[in-house]
Parts: structure tokens; sequence; C-alpha cells
């Protein structure tokens, strides 16, 4: 088959780039389409990635460094879901911004694209690019706001993240002078036979590559960009970060360390670290949400510490060895929970500080009586991260714990619960805070929320609503894309 | 004396020392921008050397790999190099812990 049909999905979004960048150039005043043109492109991506899968097009091209298979067209569309999010939450203020409209949303596609080429590259090199593709954008977009931390927070991310990257690629090289290759499924053939004499210098190899990856997943102690980056970049950008370019990073380690670095004298070293970094995570991520006044400070301490949560389903993949389908395909569901989730609080949180022109929890006091349904499916999605059924974060959580309890990571599991505990106080402390009856609101004023705000948020509540109560499709979904591990 | 596989690697471990060293205490972003490029640099010469040294399989990746990583990071460097202009426009400094989120 065309090796290009692979990418098709890929290749869709790009040209949807393109496209945006030369209508605006030829037609410069009529600005109004491009965000539905970024929609459209992204709409004929989902359509041909369903489509390899509906017909079971599941190869490998471009010399195995590419390959669609169950896994990689379901992260595909999922990031391509995350991206429409995001174009849909970013038309408003993009409006407002109102200049260099049509490269915001190519940069958004592109990054979009790259994470898209994330799930599905099978190679070192491949996996590299595909991560530049999609933080270079990234990094830009950080700074794309008027005001000053804007431009701080892009260079932030850009300096620290450029550094990660350095550190990833000295893992990689020593992988590939190792194995001789950088092809993931040959690294796994050099390790089966020969993990034992180089063991020292694999762990300083894969040490190297999750510190790299940590840095996006936004695991401690890579986290410190974490909170100015969200406080400072624009909020549909920070909404992007926190679930796409997180949810990549766990896709790629999967691949890399559950194909690539599978061999049992190996595996029960990451995954000591995967677990210790995931208690670590939450621990901090915690403690320092809970005195935070800023939001969007707090939803960066919060996604820290969401990333402990993914990383306990790392670590128990490894420990139980090959049997590891359950906690894969319940970190995938965990993907798909917190895609939603995430997704439903900063679009609230777009609306609503829209509105009151202010990040600080405080002015969120009352906010039930000024608008009651964007206050209902803000406390909605709160609910489904503090993991209180019946919301898609309890489900999410619940299949993420057991994956823990079953690979005896009992510790683990217990420090994770106390940690819920803890998260329980920030998260409920909005709601309750949204819901306390006040006699004169400043607020008052009725709120005025855009149709595609409104729009996204009501899909993605209704989404966590679903998710909640019919976890069942998702869950089948998230098992078969996760089979494909079990077989090398 | 020939050169061996150590001496490439002491050389280039030393410099990604330095590089790391450097971007971690450097206070100008500039600075730490050099930082990055010696440390990516560490990372091709090792790239090089184990093509060189390698079985003749190997060679063709270890190069096609450093040809990527030059590319990629002449790419980071230039957005790196707008986002430093466009703080200064607005700041006045681009000394990192003058700024006032950039406090690490």
């Amino acid at each position: 088959m065309n090796p290009f049909e692979l990418i098709s999905p890929q290749l869709a979004i790009l040209i949807g780039a393109g496209l945006i960048l030369v209508y605006d150039a030829i037609f410069p005043k009529d600005n109004r389409y491009l965000p539905w043109m970024a929609l459209a492109a992204i709409a004929v991506s989902v359509s041909f990635a369903i489509s390899l899968a509906v017909r079971g097009e599941y190869h490998v091209g471009f010399e195995g460094t590419y390959s669609v298979d169950k896994f990689s067209v379901f992260f595909s569309v999922v990031f391509a879901g995350i991206g429409a999010a995001v174009v849909f939450a970013s038309m408003n203020w993009v409006d407002r911004v109102g200049r260099r409209k049509s490269e915001y949303y190519a940069l958004l596609l592109t990054a979009t694209a790259g994470l898209m080429f994330l799930a599905g590259a099978r190679d070192l090199i491949t996996i590299f690019i595909a991560l530049e593709l999609s933080s270079i954008p990234q990094y830009i977009l950080a700074g794309w706001g008027k005001d000053e931390r804007s431009g701080e927070s892009g260079l932030k991310y850009l300096l620290l993240g450029s550094i990660a990257s350095a550190l990833l690629l000295f893992g990689m090289a020593l992988l590939y002078g190792l194995s001789g290759s950088t092809f993931v499924p040959e690294i796994a053939t050099f390790i089966g036979e020969n993990a034992s004499d180089n063991r020292s210098l694999l762990i300083l190899a894969s040490t190297l590559i999750i510190a790299g990856f940590g840095f996006k997943m936004a695991l401690v102690p890579f986290q410190m960009w974490v909170p100015d980056v969200y406080e400072g970049a624009p909020t549909p950008v920070a909404a992007f970060l926190s679930v796409g370019s997180k949810a990549a990073a766990f896709a790629v380690v999967l691949r890399i360390f559950f194909e690539g670095l599978n061999a049992e004298i190996l595996s029960n070293d990451w995954a000591m670290i995967f677990a210790v970094l995931a208690a670590i995570s939450m621990t901090v991520g915690n403690i320092f949400a809970l005195v935070q006044s800023n939001i969007k400070r707090m939803l960066g301490y919060s996604s820290v510490a969401q990333a402990g949560n993914f990383a306990i389903g790392l670590a128990a993949i490894a420990v139980v060895g090959q049997e590891f389908t359950l906690a894969a395909s319940a970190v995938l569901f965990f993907v798909v929970a917190y895609a939603f989730t995430n997704l439903a609080v900063f679009i609230a949180v777009i609306a609503i500080s829209r509105h009151l022109e202010s990040d600080d929890i405080n002015a969120y006091e009352g906010l039930a009586k000024s608008a009651p349904l964007l206050a209902l499916a803000l406390g909605i999605a709160l609910i489904s991260l503090t993991g209180i059924p019946p919301s898609a974060g309890f489900w999410a959580k619940l299949y993420i714990f057991n994956a823990a309890a079953q690979a005896d990571l009992a510790w683990l599991v217990i420090v994770a619960v106390l940690n819920s505990v803890l998260a329980a106080f920030y998260y409920l402390r909005i709601v309750r805070l949204m819901f306390r009856n006040v006699e004169d609101q400043i607020g008052s004023a009725p709120f005025a929320i855009p149709k595609s705000i409104g729009f996204v948020l009501g899909i993605t509540v209704l989404g966590v609503l679903v998710f909640g109560f019919f976890p069942t499709p998702i869950i089948s979904v998230a098992r078969e894309a996760a089979a494909i591990f079990s077989i090398g | 004396m020939t050169l061996t596989l150590e001496h490439f690697l002491t050389v280039s471990i030393l410099l990604f020392a330095m590089g790391l060293v450097i971007a971690l205490s450097k206070r100008n972003s500039i600075g730490i921008l050099m930082g990055v490029e010696l440390m990516l640099n560490a990372v091709n010469l090792v790239l090089i050397t184990f093509a060189r040294f390698g079985e003749s399989t190997m060679s063709i990746t270890g190069h096609a790999f450093v040809a990527f990583i030059i590319t990629v990071a002449a790419a980071e460097a230039a957005v790196a190099l707008a986002l430093v202009i466009s703080v200064y426009r607005t700041r006045g400094t681009i000394e990192v812990d003058r700024l006032k989120l950039l406090r690490f």
C-alpha cells in the first residue's frame, strides 16, 4: 500500500495549515473562515484515521519508522479531537487579539500533526522530529499573547524545553551506540539478548529519556515551567499544553519503554523510577495547588498531580511484565477521561475570566447566581478531576488504582488515595465558592458566553457525564488499542 | 597515538556536562541558549563517534540523525531569538532572574 496513505491523517492537517496561510495571503481582509478551515482539516483527518481503522489497514511504512496500529489510530483521533476543541476555544480570543489569525491556526494545526506523528513513530529519529514538530509551534503559541507575561512564558518554556530535549537526545544517542540501531524493535531485540552486560548504561539512557519526556508530562522534578507557563500563556494554549502534549509524551513513553526496553532485568528498575516520580509528583503538585490563589496556576499544579496519576499506570505496566494489557488500557482510558475533563475546566475558565477579567479564585464567589449553567459545567468538571462518581474521572482513577494494586504496588495506591483526599480540598473549594449565596454580586450582569465556547464546553461536559455513566465502550476501545503491546 | 572510542566519548561527555552546567547556571537567556547548543553538539559528537567506530550498518543512521539534530537546533534557535527580542521589547531585559515569571 502507498505509505503516504498511512500518514494521510497528518497530511490532511498539514495541508490544511498550508491552505490557511495561502488563503490569508490572497484574501488578507477576509479572515472569518480561517477557524472553520482549520476545523474542516481536522474533520478530514479524523475521517482518514477512522477509515484506516475500519478497513483494517494496519501496516508499517517508511522503512518501519512509522506504524499505523490500533494504538496510533486511537491517539490520532484523541489528538485531533483535542485540536478541534482548542480551535473552538480559541476563536473568540483570537478575534479579540485581532492580529495574525492565520498563523495562530496554522501553528495550532502543525502542533496537532506533530502529536499525531508521535503516536505512531517507531524510530528514535522520527520520534525526535515529531516531538520538535509539536514543541516548536507550542513555544511560539505560548508567547502569542499581547501582555509581557505571555512572552516571558514562551521564552521560559522554550529554554527549559530545549534543555530537556538535549537530555533526551543524549539518552537516545546512548541507546543507539549500545544497540547499533535507532529502530525501536531492533533495540528490543538487542536488549532481549544483551541487557545484563550493559545494564548500568541502559539504565542511564532510560533515565535521560525519562527526564526528556518527564518535562513534557510535567512530572516533578521537571515541572518548574508548568505553573508559570500555564499562567502566562493564553488560556486556550495552556489547555492544549495540559492535555495534548502531556498525552503525547505518555504515548511515546509507552512505545519506547514497552516495545523497546521491555526486558525483565531492566523493567523493574524503570518501573521503580516511574513509581517514585508518581508519588513525588502527586504530593508536590497537590500541596502547591492548595495554596494558589490564581486559578490558572492552580490548574498548573493540578496538572502536575494528574501526571503523577498517569505515571502510576506506567509503573504498574512495567511491574506486571508481559501481562500488562490491563494497566496499559488503564493509561489509555485515563487519557480520554482526562482530556475531556481538563478541556472542560479550561474552557469554563476561559469563559469565566473573559467576563470577570480576573483569574483570582476568590472572584468566583457566588458565580452560580449570575451564570448557573457555567458554574454547573465547571462544577461537574472539577468533580471529575477529583474522582467522585458518576464522572469519567472516577472510573479513570479506579481503573488505574486497580491496575497498580494488581501489580503489587499497594504503597503507591495508598499514597495516591491520600493525595486524592488532598486534591478534593482545592477542587471542591472552588465548587463551594461558586455555589455560595452572596447578596450583591458585582458580576450580576448576565454572562454573555460566545457560541463557540458554549458549544465545545457543552460537548466536553457531556463527554465527562456520558463516560461517567457508560464507561464500557471506551474501556473496550482502550483494551484493543493497548493489546498491540502484548504480542511483542 | 591513535584516537579510540573512549577519547571521543570522554570529550563529548565533558562537553555535555559543561553545556548542562552553563544552561542551568547562566542568568542571561542568550547564555542559556549557548549552553543548550553545546549540549546538542556534544550529542552530535557522540552519534558521529558511534557511527565511525560501530559496525558498518550503523554509520548511515548516525549521520542522518546528526543532520536532523543540526536542522532542528537551527529552527529552535530561530524561534528562541525571536522570543528573546519580543521579551526585550516589552521588558527591556533578557536576564532571566529580572523577569517577572522566569524565576528558576
